[in-house]
């Protein structure tokens, strides 16, 4: 599904950083990939590589058989293909609930109104979010939004979503809605990357354990063999600090 | 709150600052009356409204010579037949001013009667059109703004450079000299091109607005990109990430909410472009600043009729900070 060879990324601004340095990873159809590792480990980075929100250095990183860094790749029809969700939510504040969900529906998928009402309301119901349609999304609460966002997202019909620590804004008592959301879609057989500090969730749901450090992929694996018996150094410490 | 439960025990200088403020206004309104009885002005405040509105008179005269043979009355209305030399003719006045009578004798040219008819004053036509010429100014100058909003924020140097150096020019220059370019060198530039392909002329009208309107363009174009920038970029990047194009995520997800951040600062440039328009008079566009100017030479009751002009002005500018505001609170929800 998604195959990332041999990707660099260097960030210029405000001096010369190497996020990503020789990172080659696959994720297959259907399955579940976490990325963990420490703040600015580029985890992140990598993560918003997969739909060119960052332009890759060097490398390839192939979506569905197209090559993304290929200039004349259509980047937007990929991003249709590919849906994505953020730390800080980023909906649409002067849209309300149901028209953040219609909204790419209507402008890119080119659905009619009453298609895409049909789906955002279906959505909506599948996270539960559904008697607040109407509302303005400044009068949800962080996990409302969160789930709201990953309705926005699943609206387009993507064959992949990707989360970008969705859960790491949120008050304690509300990570735990937006988890069963992502639980559940993981279940549906959906194709998912997530990079996440919720370790549980690693364990609980994830088919394999991508560990990064420095910019670089340390070590994969199940997370059954991750989190007790894992090979490198760093991604013990890394364990011990945070269990 | 707190203001809630001062009310009831306002001090002493609270009251006294109130006491001053008045006593100040009526010294200032006084003194200026007194100083214009020591210089003998006389005010005729009775002599402004026929510069608004006033009953012009449309004088019926004979075209023929002869003697007036019958004068019929129809109503409210008069029937004049002139009689000359083999030829004849009716004419219809008002009953009222009917100025001959039956035996006179008439030469061509000579008045018959008086219409009497209503008609818009000077000063209400110079308001007329700074409000037509402001209202078209601000529309060019939204889009031009717009335009070089978007520009001066894209990545490309042919997009990104114009409107720099756009910008930069027309906020390095002063208005009433971009005026006197825009109408002597442009406007010459433009009228002789026109002449010689054979078409019409432009009126100083048209480069009064341009002039207006990419002055205008130009602060509304910085104002334009400071609200966009001003906009979190998870919008756009969750606009991208859906699939919409660059113009998309602007048109649906970026503008709307720029818009409601640009308003205000947006209102103030309009208000002082209604108030640059009195600029305009010295290239013989004739708005309420120069219309005042005649009036006040013919007339010659200055204080009063300054007054008024600025009084207009403030209407135009209060009422436009009214409506942005309406729109700000529409905005809001």
């Amino acid at each position: 599904m998604i195959d990332v060879r041999n990707v660099y990324k260097t960030f210029f601004i405000p001096e010369k950083v190497e996020a990503l340095v020789d990172v080659t990873c696959k994720i297959d159809a259907g399955e579940v990939v976490v990325i963990i590792g420490p703040s600015g480990s580029g985890k992140s980075t990598l993560l918003r590589c997969l739909n060119r929100l960052e332009y890759a250095t060097a490398g390839h990183i192939y979506v569905d058989g197209v090559d993304i860094l290929d200039s004349k790749t259509n980047i937007n029809k990929v991003r249709t293909e590919v849906g994505m969700v953020f730390q800080s939510f980023n909906l649409f504040p002067h849209k309300t609930v149901v028209e953040n969900v219609t909204l790419a529906q209507k402008v890119v998928r080119k659905r009619s109104k009453k298609e895409a009402q049909e789906r955002a309301m279906a959505l909506l119901e599948k996270v539960g979010i559904h008697d607040k349609s109407n509302v303005y999304p400044d009068q949800l609460s962080g996990g409302q939004q969160q789930r709201v966002a990953i309705a926005r997202a699943l609206a387009m019909t993507p064959k992949v979503m990707l989360f970008d620590e969705p859960t790491s804004a949120l008050d304690p008592e509300m990570v735990g809605e937006v988890l069963d959301v992502m639980k559940s879609l993981a279940k549906e057989g959906m194709t998912m990357a997530v990079v996440t500090h919720e370790m549980g969730f690693a364990r609980e749901v994830a088919d394999r354990v991508v560990f990064m450090d420095f910019g670089a992929i340390v070590e994969v694996g199940t997370p059954q063999h991750f989190f007790t018996n894992p090979d490198h150094d760093r991604a013990k410490l890394f364990l011990s600090q945070i269990l | 709150m707190e203001s809630a439960e001062r009310v009831p025990g306002r001090s002493r200088s609270y009251y006294l600052g109130v006491a001053c403020f008045f006593v100040l206004i009526a010294m200032l309104l006084g003194g200026t009356y007194y100083a214009t009885q020591k210089i003998d002005y006389v005010w005729r405040w009775y002599r402004v409204p026929q510069y608004f509105y006033y009953l012009g008179e449309i004088e019926v005269r004979a075209e023929i010579q002869g003697e007036v043979g019958s004068v019929a009355r129809e109503g409210e209305e008069a029937l004049v037949r002139v009689e000359g030399d083999g030829e004849s003719e009716t004419y219809r006045v008002p009953a009222q001013d009917l100025r001959v009578s039956e035996g006179d004798f008439i030469y061509p040219g000579d008045v018959l009667g008086v219409y009497k008819e209503w008609k818009v004053g000077i000063l209400l036509q110079g308001l007329w059109l700074t409000l037509k010429v402001s209202l078209v100014a601000i529309l060019l100058g939204i889009l031009i703004g717009l335009a070089t909003g978007l520009a001066r924020i894209s990545s490309n140097p042919l997009f990104k450079w114009t409107s720099i150096i756009y910008i930069e020019l027309i906020r390095g220059s002063p208005l009433l000299v971009q005026i006197f370019i825009w109408y002597f060198v442009l406007g010459t530039l433009i009228n002789k091109l026109l002449m010689l392909r054979g078409f019409g002329q432009l009126s100083p009208l048209w480069f009064g607005v341009a002039s207006l309107a990419f002055f205008a363009g130009a602060y509304v174009g910085e104002i334009v990109r400071a609200g966009i920038q001003s906009i979190h970029r998870g919008q756009t990047e969750a606009a991208r990430s859906l699939g919409m194009t660059y113009a998309q995520s602007m048109v649906h997800v970026i503008l709307p909410q720029a818009f409601r951040r640009i308003l205000p600062p947006l209102a103030g440039q309009f208000i002082s472009l209604v108030k640059d328009s009195s600029l305009l008079g010295i290239i013989a566009i004739r708005e309420l600043t120069k219309a005042t100017r005649e009036v006040v030479t013919t007339s010659l009751q200055p204080f009063e009729l300054w007054f008024v002009c600025a009084v207009l002005y403030l209407v135009l500018t209060f009422s436009l900070s009214m409506f942005v505001q309406y729109l700000e609170r529409r905005a809001v929800n």
